[in-house]
């Protein structure tokens, strides 16, 4: 086991942007993307803002190239993937191993759900193909399937963290040269199943979402995907642009207090920070900006501000939480935001923080409110959080 | 992938209502007995003392209980808490569940049972129950896969993610259930098998101590 | 009183509680019953079923969910207003 990850390109689509470039756009104008729910159906409609990717899936499948009859995920994992290793300028897959490691979490959910309405009316009803990509594994295999992707298929389902213990394994793939190129990351298409599981747990805010606020009362669900392309040291040296950044340290912890609460000190989330930093040999003052899991719950961001207190304190970098745009992506955001973190140190980005207004009582530290290019940063770390205390932190690097 | 050395110091095998604990048969329950109540007698025999078992789901309870007996014979308080890793797998994640919960999305939703619809939560229960701390993978594949399972495991044990690895394989649906868990210690202890694809699939088919 | 405990019991699933292990004014959460987050919301989910009371803010959980006592006196209090 040697050499280096690097980040060789990424892709998202998301409820700001059908694109990497409109997603900054976005950012750069302060428009984030929950609005009433256009495409889901559901019974919150007008009263839970989400953010939705703000396309069909007539339209999504025609970009896709493939058919609208299966799921919303596996039509936004297609489009974020080939974004992705479009952006390396590598051209063909097929002189690489390759890997997709494509984290979700409900799998084809939504196709199951439309067939359910139909099912329950009448036993005999109901078109059973709909219920074929329902598993995890079926959409990334869907996606695997479409690019000609053979070498290394794997489907990661850790809740929230998903994306990001998708581009933990991708890494290990490339270091144990395994394979030569890894597209990591996650999709998740909004589905009843969340929107209602969520609202029973009384985390949604019927406002737009203000993570890191003191007046934050909840989340927004988002949907949407976003992969980076890893390679390694051989394939870096190849790519006509170089390479974005490197993945120079990941750590996975357990919080191992609740189910789905986060515990008070914010346990795993100092583990998860602190066992990134160890492995790539960086003391926290190297961190230049942190793209924060900050889902805007009460018990989230009360819970990793303590743990970033404990690690950071007296000097804290840069931070803010694009949730506050994209919505909450689950799977995906740990994808989504390893991208944006990829870019953060490429072009110096620092995102901002969307209804940030009054700082937390508890922390000395609050959020950037405004977009910002050109900063020098040369190391950016990304945090994801999952139910089940699946706690995971990423810390993209530069290079000279 | 990784090919360092370790030692599988405890198994647990649940399956057909019986208990296994290295290679011992150690309870079994009458045949036909539910699986809830199969899980409720065991969590009598073997444990006891922790009422959040009656709160999870058929998936984290089997997980919990299949822990419970392998910890009961492993010597794990050797290990620091940020050093124990668990790789579990399946083959139906968490659709039993899933679909427990949608049956009562027609009423009002329960978020006692929604909270238990992602097949990773049954690692945060055991880790809850034990405080382990490490790293942690779900994996779903179509059968018991071995050498995915051992490969990871031996892989985090070689890179000093952890100390010793909780693994296997923990599967439920529709009242058809199977547990298969391992510890596996790079730490050699004398008698105990090597770490090996074969030695797992012994294990698993019953043919080992 | 004896009702309400038998109904949290089986919505909440304690199967080593009975009726009268549970004080009248005991704290339900923590160091009392020891019931959690989720907990809470299975108590509004049963507030919904049993008595058609819906809360929508989470936050009144810890006052009303306090002990079986100051839930009982919300669900008359409740039941009155409604009447």
């Amino acid at each position: 086991m040697s050499g280096q990850v690097w980040v060789a390109g990424g892709g998202v689509i998301c409820g700001i942007g059908a694109d990497l470039r409109a997603c900054l756009e976005a950012f750069a104008r302060m428009e984030p993307g929950m609005q009433d729910m256009q495409h889901l159906r559901s019974i919150h409609r007008g009263v839970l803002p989400v953010a939705e990717v703000k396309a069909d899936n007539d339209a999504l499948a025609a970009q896709a190239g493939l058919p609208a009859s299966v799921s919303r995920t596996a039509l936004l994992s297609k489009i974020a993937a080939e974004q992705a290793w479009a952006s390396t300028g590598l051209g063909s897959l097929a002189p690489y191993r390759t890997g997709l490691v494509s984290a979700n979490t409900v799998g084809g959910m939504d196709k199951t759900e439309d067939f359910f309405g139909a099912y329950l009316q009448h036993p005999q009803q109901g078109r059973l193909w709909q219920v074929l990509h329902h598993e995890c594994g079926s959409v990334t295999e869907l996606v695997a399937d479409a690019m000609g992707i053979r070498q290394q298929v794997s489907t990661i389902s850790t809740a929230c963290s998903s994306g990001a213990n998708a581009l933990m394994y991708g890494a290990r793939l490339i270091r144990h040269n395994i394979v030569d190129v890894v597209i990591a990351g996650g999709a998740d298409a909004l589905t009843r199943f969340t929107l209602n599981g969520f609202n029973t747990l009384m985390i949604l805010d019927q406002q737009p979402c203000r993570p890191f606020d003191d007046t934050r009362a909840g989340l927004n669900l988002g949907e949407g995907a976003g992969y980076v392309v890893l390679v390694s040291d051989a394939v870096a040296a190849q790519l006509p642009n170089g390479p974005w950044c490197r993945l120079s340290g990941y750590a996975n912890a357990n919080d191992a207090y609740h189910q789905t609460a986060s515990s008070p000190e914010g346990t795993g989330n100092y583990l998860a920070m602190k066992g990134a930093l160890e492995m790539s040999g960086l003391q926290p003052a190297d961190i230049a900006y942190i793209n924060l899991h900050g889902t805007g719950t009460q018990n989230n961001d009360e819970s990793e501000g303590k743990a970033i207190q404990r690690l950071f304190a007296p000097y804290y970098p840069a931070m803010s939480s694009t949730k506050s745009f994209t919505g909450h992506t689950l799977g995906a955001s740990g994808g989504i935001e390893a991208v944006f973190s990829a870019l953060a140190v490429q072009q110096g980005v620092i995102y901002p923080n969307a209804h940030f207004a009054v700082p937390m009582k508890e922390y000395p530290f609050t959020p950037a409110t405004s977009f910002s290019k050109g900063n020098r940063l040369t190391h950016v770390m990304s945090n994801s959080f999952g139910f089940g205390g699946n706690c995971s932190s990423l810390i993209f690097s530069g290079f000279n | 992938m990784s090919n360092g050395t370790a030692y599988i110091t405890g198994s647990c095998v649940i399956r057909q209502h019986q208990v296994y604990n290295n290679g011992v048969l150690r309870w079994q329950d009458t045949p036909g007995t539910a699986l809830p109540e199969f899980l409720r007698n065991g969590y009598d025999h073997f444990s006891g003392q922790y009422p959040k078992f009656h709160k999870m789901d058929h998936l984290s309870r089997l997980g919990w209980l299949a822990a419970e007996v392998l910890l009961q014979a492993a010597e794990v308080e050797d290990h620091l808490p940020g050093q124990v890793a668990i790789v579990l797998s399946n083959r139906s994640t968490s659709l039993d569940t899933d679909a427990r919960y949608y049956n009562t999305v027609k009423d009002i939703p329960s978020p006692a049972l929604f909270v238990y619809t992602l097949p990773n939560i049954v690692i945060g229960e055991i880790c809850i129950r034990h405080g382990f701390k490490g790293e942690h993978a779900f994996f779903t594949t179509e059968g018991f896969d071995a050498e995915l399972v051992r490969s990871y495991a031996q892989l985090l044990l070689d890179t000093n993610a952890a100390t010793a690895c909780i693994c296997g394989w923990v599967e439920v649906m529709d009242g058809a259930y199977e547990a298969a868990l391992y510890f596996a210690e790079r730490r050699e202890v004398s008698g105990a098998p090597l770490f090996t694809v074969e030695n797992v699939k012994k294990i698993y088919a019953g043919n080992m101590r | 009183m004896a009702d309400l405990k038998s109904q949290i019991i089986a919505q909440l699933n304690l199967q080593e509680v009975k009726p009268e292990d549970i004080g009248n004014d005991q704290p339900l959460f923590k160091e009392g019953l020891g019931l959690d987050s989720i907990d809470a919301l299975e108590l509004i989910v049963l507030l919904q079923q049993h008595y058609n009371i819906r809360i929508a803010n989470p936050e009144q959980g810890p006052e009303i969910f306090h002990s079986v006592r100051s839930m009982a006196e919300y669900i008359t209090a409740h039941q009155k207003q409604q009447g």
